[in-house]
């Protein structure tokens, strides 16, 4: 027994070298290959790992929704994940928005709406309205609230939000 | 491009895309923490776990050992800091104690005190080697309220703190101020109806989405690059020499995008400890703050404890007021008690008054600014206790407002009278609008309304316009982009110039690269940047009427340049636009640069009012206040992008209906800080506002070429008020605890009730 | 002859005086004046031979740049102010 304590590879108590785990997923639309260890978070390896940094840490308890992605459909707090979970997975991160150079009709009104001022709520805000307008495509003002209302700003009072939101929802209802 | 909102403006007053919104709709903008360099390394901050206590010995001996980890700085690695107050940026601090709240020196003074900082391969590793790092400490007794430790006999925090009054008895009043005018006691007498109460404001914090981060780069020859989120980049750079002991010249801060300020990231953290990592390491070093650590350790703003005392006569104009106020400031001495007093009575033209005001060290965490500081405590006070004057007098409060309105030749607090301000059409602008003109009915329904003043800064800022080959422009500044203001400055570049907004690329840069410019903050950046702008753009006009005379062989007063373009008297003389010039530039004397840079005084050189009114919803059996309807107004001079100062309006409104309803500091009777995230320091989410109306008001500063006033602060200081009064009339108890949560609330209406119901028994 | 409104808390120090005549064609000038009818007052506003970074000084309603330097005129009114700093 403590001559298997000693070759586990800790080093007083903690490991050295975390092993590392091949996880495949498909984000935004390609098939991607990494390496990460258990302990890092899907935030963490979207940023660290894979370079993807518009998905933003904000509290890493998943009360702030800076992180907000896509996965299945669903808005989900990449930090409250793990990397190796999101293996087999669909995911949709803020960099998978626009398609080519042509910006999302949420981005797009996000801009003219003036929806934001330092910017760094902006990508959570717009998986999280992506994720409603693709299951209700004419929400109310109060449907609306009731989705957002895991993503935090402190910029714009959630008025210009809001207004975007719905403006986006006209769009894409008319075909844009 | 929408249509200008007046008639002589091409630019200014439209509302254009602003020139980094697509950077940051798709996620490629980056902020301080998507920085990256190859051969980085992460650090992590170890935090005192006490309140108060004696730091004996640290030992980070067996923490150095752990594979990954390269290495571990602390206080020892600091230079001996000089104890004296000097003007860093736009506070005056005292350096000694700036580099005591970096890295604790001979004791831990708030829960989350920063004692070392560790680097290595990976976050993860640095965070386990934080448990390695052994402190021993002796636990002192916390004082964690300005009454404790204003108390006679209260435990010491700074055992060198004196103020001019205790002479030399150790104290934790790190200082008392006081305004005064007339005869208070006279005034008071005076007066019809008189109403007394007192205040007690919790702490609360800025909330930015974004917490704090740095990168540093030490280079061998001793240059040394920061990236960090900040308001502002040559405050960094200064701060981080002083702490330091090294020379301005050695450090250049590279601003990133930031995530949110609020006046809480005008100061450092994390930059001094990343170049100090670094220069141990010879790597890059990236520390990012994580949520907890960003509650307990980043400066929040004071918690307050207010007694004003207040009378008028009954036809409502108020004969005098006498105010006292305790700040927390924190472990070290700077709260905005000045402020604070300054702002209380502020908005009123009264002709006896005595305020005074003290800054209190608490173990708390370093208070720092938060958005127009200590104005929204007072107004939390002033402005309930005027509307209670008015039900008095039986007057509307808009009404009792204007009654005592401060006007242009009005004295302020400090004496000097007001220029031209516009408290009275601020007011004016909710009496009149769609919201306080229609009715509210139904039950447990209230409405409130409350005022503000903050001075606004002006201070320093340097600006380059440059002209292109294209004819196209760049205008650089130094100031950090926080709402849009690099919009803004596209645009004043672009009106003066006579182009299009597009052609205008609006750059913030390093502090390498432009002249000095202070803070993103006191509401100054529109009006100081954007004056430095204007007046660049100006001289970029100055110099290019050169060229145009050249190329016609005239003088340069004869060209006139008028709707964008260049013309003169003369045969054969086409007018031309800049693109046109731009072609002659390499054959008249070469590039164009336009420059600027303006001194443009301390505070007070656009005060701005804003007025809020709020109709809230009580539930009778919870507590719990939902807002039902707001609209602010407020004097922003000249709205160059009204979008934005919208934006403003509406941002600081949602803070202070924050302020108002949920957030507060919650420390056990151990100092612990026991709500250090999201979940528990309850900030507003989408659901718990409505739309928020907005009245942008333009009473055109007259010291500003384009009238501009600030516009980012004041819309946060009338809401707790307006809430409060909403909640009286919707309950008929007066709140004077911020914030007005549910248990507290539900508590002053079941007292209220038993009260009325005690009363009505004993009557019949 | 311009006039230094005293703050409340220094006026122990001019006799309980709230206002004070001084002469000096700028801040250092009048300061100086100040500090000869009350000597000691210079020693609350000045420090290293400019204006204490804690104090503000307005100048007919304009807080100046320049410091000791700020140019006083003949009926200029001058206040003396804690420093402030902003948010936003």
């Amino acid at each position: 027994m403590a001559q298997k304590a000693k070759t586990n590879g800790k080093v007083n108590g903690h490991h050295a070298h975390s092993h590392k785990t091949r996880v495949e997923a498909t984000i935004n639309g390609e098939n991607v290959e990494f390496l990460c260890e258990p302990r890092q978070s899907l935030l963490e390896v979207l940023r660290d790992v894979l370079e993807l940094t518009g998905s933003k840490e904000g509290c890493l308890t998943g009360d702030c929704g800076a992180c907000s992605v896509i996965i299945d459909g669903r808005t989900v707090c990449s930090c409250l994940m793990f990397g190796v979970e999101a293996d087999g997975k669909k995911i949709t991160t803020v960099e998978g928005l626009a398609n080519g150079a042509k910006l999302h009709p949420l981005q797009q009104k996000f801009l003219e709406d003036a929806s934001l001022q330092c910017g760094i709520c902006t990508p959570g805000f717009l998986m999280s309205a992506k994720a409603l307008l693709d299951r209700n495509p004419n929400p109310s003002e109060a449907e609306i609230r009731y989705a957002l209302a895991g993503n935090l700003c402190r910029c714009t009072g959630y008025d210009k939000i809001v207004h975007a939101v719905l403006d986006a929802a006209k769009v894409m209802q008319a075909g844009g | 491009m929408a249509e200008s909102s007046n008639g002589h403006y091409k630019v200014i007053g439209t509302r254009p895309i602003r020139h980094d919104g697509i950077d940051k709709v798709t996620g490629r903008a980056k902020y301080g923490a998507d920085y990256a360099f190859p051969g980085m390394l992460f650090g992590k901050v170890l935090r005192s776990p006490h309140a108060h206590a004696i730091i004996k010995s640290i030992n980070v001996e067996k923490a150095l050992k752990m594979p990954g980890v390269k290495a571990i700085v602390t206080a020892a690695d600091l230079p001996e800091a000089e104890d004296k107050v000097e003007q860093v940026g736009e506070a005056a601090m005292n350096p000694r104690y700036l580099s005591m709240n970096i890295l604790a020196h001979s004791k831990a003074l708030y829960d989350g005190h920063a004692i070392a900082a560790v680097a290595a391969t990976s976050p993860h590793i640095a965070e386990e080697a934080l448990r390695l790092i052994e402190v021993d400490y002796e636990v002192l007794p916390p004082v964690m309220k300005v009454d404790d430790a204003m108390k006679k006999n209260a435990t010491i925090l700074l055992p060198n703190l004196r103020n001019k009054e205790e002479g030399d008895n150790p104290t934790n009043v790190a200082s008392h101020l006081q305004f005064k005018r007339g005869d208070v006691a006279a005034g008071l007498k005076a007066a019809d109806f008189v109403v007394e109460r007192e205040f007690n404001t919790a702490m609360v914090h800025q909330g930015y989405i974004e917490p704090h981060n740095a990168v540093g780069i030490y280079n061998s020859d001793g240059q040394a690059t920061i990236y960090c989120s900040t308001q502002g980049a040559f405050d960094v750079r200064s701060m981080c020499a002083q702490v330091l002991g090294v020379s301005v010249g050695k450090i250049k801060v590279v601003p990133a995008e930031i995530g949110g300020g609020f006046g809480g990231k005008t100061t450092i953290y994390l930059e001094p400890l990343s170049l100090m990592l670094a220069k141990k390491t010879g790597h890059p070093v990236k520390l990012v703050m994580s949520r907890s650590e960003v509650l307990r350790a980043s400066g929040p703003t004071s918690g307050s404890k207010i007694k004003i005392k207040m009378g008028c006569t009954r036809d409502g104009k108020i004969t005098g007021a006498e105010v006292w106020m305790a700040y927390e400031a924190g472990a070290f001495p700077g709260s905005p008690v000045g402020a604070g007093a300054m702002t209380i009575l502020a908005p009123y033209n009264i002709d006896n008054f005595q305020v005074d005001g003290y800054d209190v060290v608490v173990n708390r965490p370093k208070t720092a600014a938060y958005r127009a500081p200590g104005a929204t405590n007072a107004a939390m006070a002033a402005e309930t206790v005027i509307d209670e004057l008015a039900e008095k007098c039986g007057m509307d409060p808009i009404d009792f407002r204007i009654a005592n309105a401060c006007k242009e030749g009005t004295p302020q607090i400090v004496g000097p009278p007001y220029k031209r301000i516009g408290f009275i059409e601020t007011v004016e602008a909710i009496k009149n609008s769609p919201h306080y003109k229609s009715e509210l009915t139904g039950k447990n329904r209230g409405r409130g309304f409350a005022a503000g003043f903050w001075f606004n800064a002006g201070m320093q800022s340097s600006a380059t316009v440059n002209i292109q080959t294209d004819g196209t422009a760049s205008v650089i500044t130094g100031s950090a982009d926080i709402g849009g203001s690099r919009a803004s400055m596209a645009m004043i570049t672009a009106e003066v110039l006579g182009m299009d907004v597009t052609d205008v690329r609006p750059v913030v840069a390093d502090t390498d690269s432009t002249g000095h410019t202070d803070v993103t903050g006191g509401s100054r950046t529109t009006f100081a940047t954007g004056m430095a702008v204007y007046n660049a753009a100006q001289d970029v006009v100055r110099q290019l009427k050169e060229r145009a005379a050249k190329t016609w062989e005239k003088k340069p007063e004869e060209v006139k340049f008028e709707d964008g373009k260049f013309s003169a008297e003369g045969e054969g003389i086409k007018p031309m636009n800049i693109k046109e010039l731009a072609k002659r530039l390499a054959r008249t004397g070469g590039p164009i640069t336009g420059r600027a840079q303006v001194s443009t005084g301390g505070i007070g050189v656009g005060p701005a009012f804003a007025a809020t009114c709020v109709d809230v919803e009580v539930d009778p059996d919870t507590g719990k206040v939902q807002i039902l309807r707001c609209t602010v107004a407020q004097d922003a001079g000249k709205a160059i992008h009204p979008s934005y100062v919208e934006g403003q309006m509406q941002g600081g409104t949602a803070q202070g209906i924050g302020w108002a309803l949920n957030e507060e500091y919650f420390y056990d009777a151990k100092g612990t800080l026991r709500n250090s995230g999201l979940l528990d320091y309850r900030m507003p989410t989408c659901l718990d506002l409505p739309m928020i109306e907005t009245a942008i008001v333009e009473i055109p500063n007259p010291i500003h070429p384009l009238g501009v006033r600030g516009v980012g602060e004041v819309s946060i200081v009338p809401p707790p008020a307006a809430v409060a009064n909403a909640i009286y009339r919707a309950t008929g108890v007066r709140m004077t605890e911020l914030p007005m949560s549910p248990p507290r609330l539900l508590k002053a209406m079941l007292e209220n009730r038993r009260t009325h119901e005690l009363q009505a028994a004993a009557a019949d | 002859m311009a006039t230094a409104i005293i703050p409340s808390l220094m006026r122990k120090l001019t006799d309980g005086r709230d206002r004070v005549t001084v002469s000096g064609k700028n801040l250092r000038e009048a300061i100086a004046d100040l500090d000869r009818q009350f000597p000691g007052i210079a020693n609350e506003l000045i420090e290293d031979g400019d204006i204490r970074a804690s104090i503000a000084v307005s100048i007919d309603g304009e807080v100046g740049a320049n410091g000791v330097l700020d140019t006083i005129r003949e009926s200029s009114e001058i206040h003396f102010m804690p420093q402030i700093s902003g948010g936003s």
